[in-house]
């Protein structure tokens, strides 16, 4: 029973890094219609400029909020320099203008700072609090949920009670009667993605003090991860992310310690197997969220 | 009808030109549209109807002409449009299917403080008697319901423009009728409104004066009565008028075909209303008419 609370609240903190993740793809994916396949790539540049700040500043919180700006600069970047000009209405040149833009992020990353692993240092302790003789959370553990429940509660509130957020989902689901309706689709487009990669960003920031450390790909499996999870989730459905992440986090903790670390992904490509073929849209999305 | 004061009307179309590659949609078409008055374009399916909409909401580019707002050119971007006082209903209506109803019609009141918003778009459901399911789905609603959710939306932000595209299409008779009783109350506030629309009874209800294109082109205008008696509507309408008559044989003296120059009889407004459902094979671009359905 120890083990599985240690297993369970550790689980907790890794979905909620993936929901997070995964809920960056969801964004792009309702303000552009296209699945970023180089939000990894885009997240760890943005790490790289966090860690840069932190090791001249000696700030951890200098450097996530360096990270978060550059995530959301690099986001709105992509989108008027490239994604903009790719023809509308085709799902494959945004794909592979993505993949193209991995090589290039990566490449670009590993000259400027080479390939190495670079240890990212937590702001918190992650040794697990002792309850009741059982080890649960660290304090970063701690740190890492309440960061992403703060940020999804945020964007939650966005686009959900304010005014910007209706034209983000008004821009997002039906571009053309928007303009009629006064609403800046380009801009709400740019926007979607800046919020996106700052929140990809984010995700990445959380993840890398408690990996290997930093390196041009050291988001690469949160990605597999986290579009997995967006997949089962429903790519269209915000909350569907968050529900899928936690549930992902949690098989990949307890597949992890009950079996051997081998199996997560096994695990996970199980799930996404089985809800392809039971539910193809993802179990909280809309019927025609896939083909929108 | 009231006299329009003499100020710059609210639209100006004038010498409209718009082409798809080597087809002419609209050739030399020019109208107005004054403060208070309700104008309607008829003519077939494919006659123009919706590319002269596309092309004063800068949807579609006119190779010739101008259109002019409110005295001024109308803005180059659609987006423009909420702004210089003009709102559109699509025929495919363009619902945010997955926002609720009141959400809907707050989209185009993002200008206003939230407060603000809010209040202007109940007013808004309360006067097309909408209040009710503001928090519904606009998704999940019956089709008549959806079509009041579009007015309220078109009318949110208190246009001084209201372009309606096909308002009674799929209506029933108590629901046109309280279309029209919205139509003219909106008027009567001074908005201008153009319509298209193939009901002919709705339009004969409701406009002030009628525009009616065919092949691209303005082929008469003028108050309904006089529309209904233009020898030129007649001709437009001559060949399946002759469908009809030999369907249906025509009632010597009936007060709805009275005796024409030349002996045809003239074509009631029925004949000409199943005459322009009887064009519908001929296509017209849409516009983003449809999209809205997937949202």
């Amino acid at each position: 029973m120890d083990r599985f609370v240690f297993l369970f609240s550790a689980g907790l903190a890794r979905g909620a890094v993936l929901a997070l993740f995964a809920l960056s793809l969801v964004i792009v994916w309702r303000a552009a219609r296209v699945v970023n396949f180089a939000q990894a790539a885009m997240a760890a540049a943005a790490v790289y400029a966090a860690f840069a700040v932190t090791a001249a500043t000696g700030s951890y919180w200098a450097g996530l909020l360096t990270g978060l700006a550059s995530g959301a600069l690099l986001g709105a970047a992509v989108e008027r320099g490239l994604m903009r000009r790719l023809p509308a209405h085709a799902p494959l040149p945004g794909i592979i203008v993505a993949i193209g833009l991995v090589m290039v992020l990566q490449a670009g990353l590993a000259i400027a700072f080479g390939p190495e692993h670079r240890p990212m240092h937590p702001p918190f302790s992650e040794r697990p609090f002792i309850i009741g003789g059982v080890p649960v959370l660290s304090p970063y553990d701690l740190f890492t949920l309440v960061a992403a429940a703060a940020v999804m509660g945020g964007l939650a509130l966005l686009f959900g009670r304010t005014s910007l957020g209706l034209q983000l989902r008004a821009a997002a689901f039906a571009p053309e009667t928007s303009r009629l309706l006064g609403v800046r689709v380009p801009r709400m487009v740019t926007l979607g993605w800046a919020l996106a990669v700052a929140t990809a960003a984010l995700a990445a920031l959380l993840l890398v003090p408690t990996e290997l450390g930093l390196n041009p790909h050291a988001a690469d499996l949160l990605f597999v991860n986290a579009f997995a999870v967006a997949v089962i989730g429903g790519l269209d459905s915000p909350a569907g992310a968050l529900l899928a992440g936690i549930g992902v986090g949690l098989l990949v903790s307890l597949v992890t310690g009950y079996a051997s670390a081998a199996a997560a992904p096994l695990a996970v490509l199980a799930l996404l197997t089985l809800v392809l073929l039971v539910r193809p849209g993802g179990v909280f999305s809309a019927k025609e969220a896939r083909t929108a | 009808m009231t006299t329009p004061p003499p100020t710059a009307p609210r639209l100006e179309v004038d010498g409209l030109e718009v082409a798809f590659g080597g087809l002419t949609a609209l050739g030399g078409v020019s109208f107005e549209v004054r403060d208070g008055e309700t104008v309607a374009l008829i003519g077939p399916n494919g006659a123009g109807k919706t590319t002269v909409f596309n092309a004063v909401c800068g949807i579609v580019k006119p190779r010739k002409g101008n259109v002019r707002i409110g005295g001024r050119p109308a803005p180059a971007r659609t987006t423009g449009l909420l702004a210089a006082g003009v709102a559109r209903t699509l025929q495919g209506l363009g619902l945010f299917e997955r926002m609720t109803v009141l959400e809907n019609v707050l989209v185009p009141l993002s200008s206003l403080r939230a407060e603000d918003a809010a209040a202007r778009a109940r007013d808004r459901l309360a006067e097309l008697g909408l209040l009710d399911l503001a928090d519904r789905s606009a998704g999940t609603l019956p089709y008549p319901e959806r079509k009041r959710v579009a007015l309220a939306r078109a009318l949110a932000a208190d246009p001084r423009l209201l372009l309606l595209d096909e308002p009674a299409g799929g209506l029933g008779a108590a629901d046109i009728e309280a279309l029209a009783e919205t139509v003219r109350r909106v008027a009567g506030e001074g908005c201008a409104v153009l319509l298209v629309e193939h009901h002919v009874d709705f339009v004969m209800d409701v406009a002030d004066r009628i525009v009616v294109l065919d092949f691209g082109e303005v082929i008469a205008a003028g108050s309904p009565e006089e529309v209904r008696r233009d020898p030129a509507v007649e001709a437009a309408y001559l060949g399946l008028e002759a469908v009809n008559a030999a369907a249906e044989p025509p009632q010597s003296g009936g007060a709805g075909h009275p005796p024409a120059r030349g002996g045809a009889p003239r074509p009631s407004t029925a004949d000409i209303s199943v005459a322009t459902e009887a064009h519908a094979h001929r296509s017209e671009p849409q516009g983003p008419a449809g999209e809205g359905g997937t949202a």
